[in-house]
C-alpha cells in the first residue's frame, strides 16, 4: 500500500486522538494541544486538520455526546482507525530506527 | 470561575451570526458546539476580554475560505449537469409557468422586449454613427487639412477648413512624398441644373480629377478619367434618374446655374446616407471652376482669401503624423516674405484631420478636435446600457417576488436528488427562454419601428438580419442579457431548503424584500434622471428658439441669385413684385440671414486698442434691407434710398460690435477698412445701431457685424409678403412675376422661419430620441411595479379579506398597499434630483446662450412619478380591496 504522507502536525493531532482515546473531538484536541506542547494554534487549523485526517483515513468519526455546556449540539468524536494506528507506529519505528545510530557524541545537550 | 447559578457567559452574538451564515452547513452543529465549550473554557481561565478575541478569531478561522468542507461519506454519483432530457424537462416546466401565468410572462417579455428594442435601435444608430464615412475604401488614408492660427489676444488657436488656393499646388509639389492624391474641392451648395426646359436644384462640387480615385467612387459608367475634359460632369446614379429618366445620361449636356456647358461623362453609384459628400449629386472638374470665376485665376497666388477645401490621401505605409509634422510649417517655408512678416505673429499652421474624425469630432477646441456627435453616441450608449438594465431589473424582481410559488418545486426537485448546480441550469434555461422570446418579440417590433424611427433620426438605417455581424453581436447580447436578468434569480431559487420549504416556511423577514425593493429605487431613479433630463434638452431648446433674433422672420422668402439672368433686371423684378400686390417689400444683401458668409479682418476707428486685430461680420444690403427683414434701430437711423450719400459714406453697426468696438455715443464715429498694409481703403460713418441678428448658432452670442450699402455683390433676394396675404395665395404671384422677367432662373426660394428653425433640428433630433428612450424607460420600470403591486396584491388577498371582516375601508386598504411603493419612488426622486441637477448643470454651461434649471422641471418630474406610481399601484390595490371577502376567504 502506498504510504499516506503525514504532516508534522497532522502526526501530533493524530497523537493527540490516540492519547484522548474515544473522547477526542475539537475542544479536547485544541486544550490537549495547547498544554501538552504549547501551541497556540486557531481552532480552524485543528478542525480542518481533523477533517483531512479523516479524508485519509486515519480517523474514523460520529457525533455524540450533546451536553448543556455547548447549548445541546452534538460533538464529533473522532477515533483512530487501524490505518491511523499503523501510521503513528510506523512513524515511531522509524524514528527509533533512525535515533539509534545517532552516535551519541554528536548531540550535546548541556551545550559545553 | 462561574457558579453554577449564574448563566452561561455568552460570546459576542454578531460572530455567531456569522459562523450560522457563511460556515458549512455540513459542520455547523459540532463546530458551533465546539466555539461555544471553548468560550467558556477561555472565559474561566483568561477573563472576558481574552476570551472574547480568541473567540472571534477562531470564528474567523473557520469561514470560508480558511475552512475545509467536510465531504460526506457517501458520495452519491453526481448528476450530469446539462443532461438534454433535463433540459427538456425544464424547458416544458418553464413553458407551462408562462403560460400558467399570463400576466407576468406578459409583463417580463414585453418589458424585455421593449427594452431589447430600445437596445437594438440605439446599437444600430451608435453603429451608423461609426460607420461613417467607412464606404470610402481608403477610408483609413483619407484626410483633410485644416488651416490655424493663434489668435494674439487670448492665444487660442482658431481656424477652419477653408483655405488658401496655393496651399493645393504647394502639397502637391513640396509634399509628394506623403501623399498619394491632393485634391483641392470648392462646394458651391445648391446649384440649378438645366437641360431643355427641364430646371432642377442640386449640390455641386467642384473637384479635382483624382479625387473620383481618392474617394474610391463606384463607377456605373464612364471611369476614374472622367473628370479629364474641363467641361464634363459626373453624376450620382439617383441624379441621372431625376434628370434624365430612363435616357441613357451619357454624352448629355447641361447647363449649370445658366452659365457652364456640360457634358455627362460618367455616373457614380449614390454614397450612402452616412457619409461626408453624400449630399453631393453632382462632381464638375477644377479647371472648369479657374475657368470661370475671375478671382479664381488669380487664386494660385494669393495668399490672402481661404475659400478652398483640401483633401489629401496618405502614401501607403505613411502614417499620419509624419505627414502632420512635415507640412506644419509650410505657411513659414512658403509664403512670400514679404506676405508673411504681415501674418507671422498668428503663427499660422496647417494639420490634417482624418476622415475618421469629421462626423465624430466636428467640433474644434484650441486647434484640436475635439466633441461633436461623440457626445451623442456616449449618451446613447449610456441611454442604452439603462433602459437594458431597467428591463432586466424587471425579470429579476418579479421572478425572485414569485419565488414562493416555485419553492415547493425547488424543495420537492431537492428531495428528489436535484444538486443546487442543477436547479441554477433550470432557472437559467427557464429566463433564456423567456429572452429568446422577448427577442424574437424585439425583432418584430424593430421591423414596425424601423420606418419611424429612421424619420426620427433623420438616418438611412437598414435592419441588419442578413449580417453575419449582426448575429455576432446579437449572440453575445442574449447571453449578457440573460446573464443580467436570471443569474441572480436563479441562483436565490435554487438555495431554499427543501425542508424549509416543504413545510411551508419561506423568509419573509424585511431584509427578504430589501433587494427588490434596492432595484426598484434604482429603476425609478434612472428613469426620473432620464426623464428630467429630457425635459432640460427642450427647455434649452424652447428657451434658445423664443431667443430674440433681431428681426421677423414671418413669410420672409430669400432667393438665390446666382443665375446670371437677374443682372440688370433687379429694379424691374423689385417694382413688378411690389405691383403684384402680395408683396410688401423687397431688399437684396450679399449674406443670408441665417448665415454668416463674410468675417474680414482690418478695421481702424478712434480710440481702437493698437493690438486688437478687429474682424468683423460683414454684409452689403441693399437700403431698403432693413424695412424687410424689419429690424430694429436702438439709435440713430437706416439706410435712406433719398440720400445718395448712404451708399458711399453710410454704416450700420449691430449692439455687439458696439460692445465690441467700445462706443460710447455710436452714430457718428467713422469706422475705416484698411488693407494689409495698414492702407486705409474707405471711412465710413455709422449712421445707425440695430439690435443683434442671430445668423449663426442660436446658442452663440451674437458676433460684431456691421451693414452697408453699395452696388456690388448682391447675392440674394429678400421678399417680405404682405401680412394680409397668405402664403400660398402669395407664392403663385410671385413665381409669375420671376418666370415673366427671369425665365431662365428656377424659383428655388426658402422660407426664413424654416431656415431658422433648421438651427435647431440637431438639437431637437436628439432631444426628440432621448425623449422617446426615456418614456420607454420609465414605461418599463411602471410594467415592473405594476407586476410586483398585483403579486403583492395577491400574496395578501386573505389577509384584505380578514382586515375587510374587520372593518378596514377601502381608503386604508389603498393606502396600506400603496404606502411602500411611493416610499420607494420618493427615495429614487431624492436620489435622482442632485446627479441629474449636476449633469444638466454641466450640459447647460456648454451653451453660452442656456437657460438655468427651473425648479418646476424637478417638481413635474417627481409629482409626475409619483402620479404615474400611484396609477400604475392603485389599480391593484383597489381591484383587491374592492374584492368581495367572502370570496378571497372562502376557499382554504
Amino acid at each position: 500500500m502506498r504510504r499516506t504522507y503525514l504532516g508534522e502536525f497532522e502526526e501530533v493531532v493524530l497523537l493527540m486522538v490516540a492519547i484522548l482515546d474515544g473522547e477526542a473531538y475539537g475542544v479536547t484536541v485544541s486544550q490537549e494541544l495547547e498544554t501538552q506542547t504549547g501551541r497556540q494554534v486557531t481552532f480552524g487549523t485543528v478542525h480542518n486538520t481533523l477533517i483531512r485526517l479523516e479524508e485519509k483515513g486515519f480517523v474514523n468519526s460520529n457525533l455524540g455526546g450533546a451536553t448543556a455546556e455547548r447549548g445541546g449540539r452534538r460533538k464529533r468524536l473522532f477515533t483512530l482507525t487501524p490505518a491511523g494506528s499503523r501510521a503513528i507506529f510506523d512513524i515511531q519505528q522509524l524514528r527509533q530506527q533512525l535515533w539509534q545510530q545517532v552516535p551519541p557524541h554528536t548531540i550535546k545537550l548541556a551545550g559545553i | 470561575m462561574t457558579s453554577p447559578g449564574k448563566p452561561l457567559p455568552q460570546p459576542p452574538k454578531w460572530a455567531g451570526k456569522m459562523l450560522q451564515f457563511l460556515h458549512p452547513s455540513a459542520t455547523l452543529e459540532e463546530v458551533e458546539g465546539d466555539l461555544a465549550e471553548l468560550y467558556a473554557y477561555w472565559y474561566r481561565q483568561y477573563g472576558k476580554q481574552k476570551a472574547t478575541i480568541r473567540y472571534i478569531l477562531a470564528v474567523f478561522s473557520v469561514l470560508p475560505p480558511f475552512v475545509r468542507r467536510r465531504r460526506p461519506n457517501h458520495s452519491y454519483s453526481q448528476p450530469l449537469l446539462l443532461s438534454p432530457a433535463m433540459i427538456r424537462n425544464y424547458l416544458t416546466i418553464a413553458w407551462r409557468n408562462l403560460l400558467h401565468q399570463k400576466a407576468y410572462s406578459f409583463i417580463n417579455i414585453m418589458g424585455l422586449a421593449v427594452g431589447m428594442t430600445v437596445v437594438m435601435l440605439i446599437g444600430l444608430w451608435i453603429y451608423d454613427e461609426l460607420s461613417y464615412n467607412t464606404y470610402h475604401q481608403h477610408y483609413p488614408d483619407i484626410a483633410q487639412v485644416w488651416g490655424g492660427g493663434t489668435d494674439p489676444q487670448n492665444s487660442t488657436i482658431e481656424g477652419s477648413y477653408a483655405l488658401q488656393y496655393p496651399v493645393g499646388p504647394t502639397l502637391k509639389d513640396n509634399y509628394a512624398q506623403y501623399f498619394k492624391h491632393v485634391s483641392m474641392a470648392f462646394g458651391i451648395g445648391e446649384c440649378t441644373v438645366s437641360t431643355g426646359d427641364k430646371k432642377f436644384s442640386k449640390r455641386g462640387q467642384f473637384i479635382e480629377e483624382n479625387a473620383l480615385d481618392m474617394l474610391s467612387l463606384r463607377m456605373l459608367q464612364g471611369n476614374y478619367q472622367s473628370l479629364h475634359d474641363p467641361h464634363s460632369v459626373i453624376l450620382s446614379q439617383s441624379t441621372a434618374e431625376t434628370i434624365f429618366g430612363k435616357e441613357d445620361p451619357m454624352g448629355k449636356r447641361l447647363r449649370i446655374d445658366n452659365l457652364l456647358e456640360v457634358t455627362v461623362t460618367g455616373i457614380y453609384e449614390d454614397i450612402p446616407r452616412n457619409n461626408h459628400f453624400s449630399d453631393i449629386h453632382l462632381f464638375l472638374p477644377w479647371p472648369l471652376l479657374v475657368s470661370y470665376r475671375e478671382w479664381m485665376k488669380e487664386g494660385a497666388t494669393d495668399w490672402d482669401n481661404r475659400t478652398v477645401n483640401v483633401y489629401v490621401q496618405l502614401q501607403p505605409n505613411t502614417p499620419i503624423e509624419t505627414a502632420n509634422a512635415a507640412i506644419k510649417d509650410l505657411y513659414s517655408q512658403y509664403v512670400p516674405k514679404d506676405f508673411f512678416t504681415t501674418i507671422e505673429k498668428n503663427k499660422p499652421f496647417v494639420q490634417l484631420i482624418p476622415m475618421s474624425s469629421w462626423h465624430l469630432y466636428s467640433e474644434f477646441e484650441n486647434g484640436k478636435p475635439a466633441g461633436g456627435r461623440i457626445t451623442y453616441v456616449w449618451l446613447f450608449g449610456i441611454v442604452g446600457s439603462f433602459v437594458l438594465l431597467l428591463a432586466c431589473i424587471n425579470f429579476i424582481n418579479l421572478s425572485t417576488a414569485r419565488a414562493s410559488t416555485r419553492a415547493r418545486e425547488v424543495g420537492v426537485r431537492k428531495a428528489i436528488g436535484s444538486g443546487k448546480g442543477q436547479l441554477i441550469v433550470q432557472f437559467l434555461s427557464e429566463s433564456y427562454l423567456v429572452v429568446l422570446l422577448a427577442f424574437s418579440v424585439a425583432v418584430v417590433l424593430l421591423l414596425l419601428v424601423q420606418n419611424p424611427f429612421n424619420e426620427l433620426a433623420d438616418k438611412d438605417i437598414a435592419l441588419p438580419f442578413g449580417q453575419p455581424l449582426f448575429w455576432a453581436c446579437m449572440l453575445p447580447f442574449l447571453l449578457l442579457t440573460g446573464c443580467m436578468a436570471g443569474l441572480y434569480p436563479a441562483f436565490y431559487l435554487s438555495s431554499f431548503q427543501p425542508v424549509k420549504v416543504l413545510k411551508g416556511v419561506i423568509q419573509h423577514g424585511r431584509t427578504a424584500a430589501l433587494p427588490r425593493k434596492v432595484m426598484v429605487v434604482v429603476q425609478f431613479t434612472v428613469s426620473v434622471m432620464l426623464i428630467m433630463g429630457t425635459l432640460v434638452v427642450y427647455q434649452q431648446i424652447e428657451y434658445a428658439r423664443n431667443r430674440p433674433i433681431g428681426y421677423d422672420r414671418q413669410s420672409l422668402l430669400t432667393l438665390d441669385m446666382s443665375d446670371p439672368g437677374y443682372k440688370s433686371k433687379q429694379e424691374v423684378l423689385r417694382n413688378e413684385l411690389l405691383r403684384s400686390g402680395v408683396v410688401a417689400s423687397v431688399a437684396t444683401s450679399s449674406s443670408p440671414l441665417t448665415e454668416v458668409w463674410n468675417v474680414t479682418g482690418g478695421y481702424e476707428w478712434q480710440g481702437k486698442d493698437p493690438d486688437l486685430d478687429a474682424s468683423l461680420v460683414r454684409c452689403n444690403v441693399s437700403p431698403d434691407y432693413g424695412k424687410t427683414v424689419g429690424w430694429e434701430l436702438v439709435a440713430g437711423r437706416d439706410f435712406s434710398t433719398a440720400l445718395a450719400t448712404d451708399s458711399t459714406d453710410a454704416i450700420i453697426i449691430n449692439q455687439a460690435a458696439v460692445q465690441y468696438m467700445g462706443l460710447q455715443n455710436p452714430v457718428g464715429q467713422k469706422l475705416t477698412d484698411v488693407d494689409e498694409f495698414g492702407t486705409p481703403k474707405w471711412t465710413r460713418t455709422i449712421i445707425g445701431v440695430v439690435k443683434d441678428i442671430v445668423m449663426e448658432s442660436p446658442y452663440e452670442p451674437v458676433q460684431p457685424a456691421i451693414y452697408f450699402t453699395n452696388e456690388d455683390a448682391y447675392a440674394l433676394l429678400h421678399i417680405k409678403i404682405n401680412p394680409a396675404v397668405s402664403a400660398s395665395e402669395a407664392l403663385p404671384k410671385i413665381e409669375a412675376v420671376f418666370k415673366n422677367i427671369v425665365p431662365s432662373a428656377l424659383f428655388n426660394y426658402t422660407f426664413v422661419d424654416e431656415a431658422y428653425a433648421h438651427k435647431f433640428s440637431q438639437e431637437a433630433r436628439i432631444g426628440t430620441l432621448a425623449g422617446v428612450f426615456s418614456l420607454l424607460a420609465i414605461f418599463i420600470s411602471c410594467l415592473g411595479l405594476f407586476g410586483l403591486a398585483s403579486f403583492v396584491a395577491e400574496q395578501r388577498t386573505k389577509e384584505i379579506g380578514i382586515r375587510k371582516v374587520l372593518g378596514a375601508s377601502v381608503y386604508t386598504l389603498w393606502h396600506m398597499q400603496t404606502k411602500e411603493f411611493v416610499t420607494l419612488v420618493i427615495l429614487a426622486c431624492i436620489l435622482a434630483i442632485p446627479i441629474s441637477y449636476g449633469i444638466m448643470h454641466t450640459w447647460l454651461a456648454s451653451y453660452a446662450y442656456h437657460t438655468e434649471i427651473s425648479l418646476w422641471i424637478i417638481f413635474l418630474t417627481c409629482i409626475g412619478a409619483l402620479l404615474l406610481t400611484l396609477l400604475t399601484v392603485s389599480y391593484q390595490a383597489v381591484k383587491s380591496a374592492l374584492m368581495n371577502p367572502v370570496k378571497s376567504l372562502r376557499n382554504e
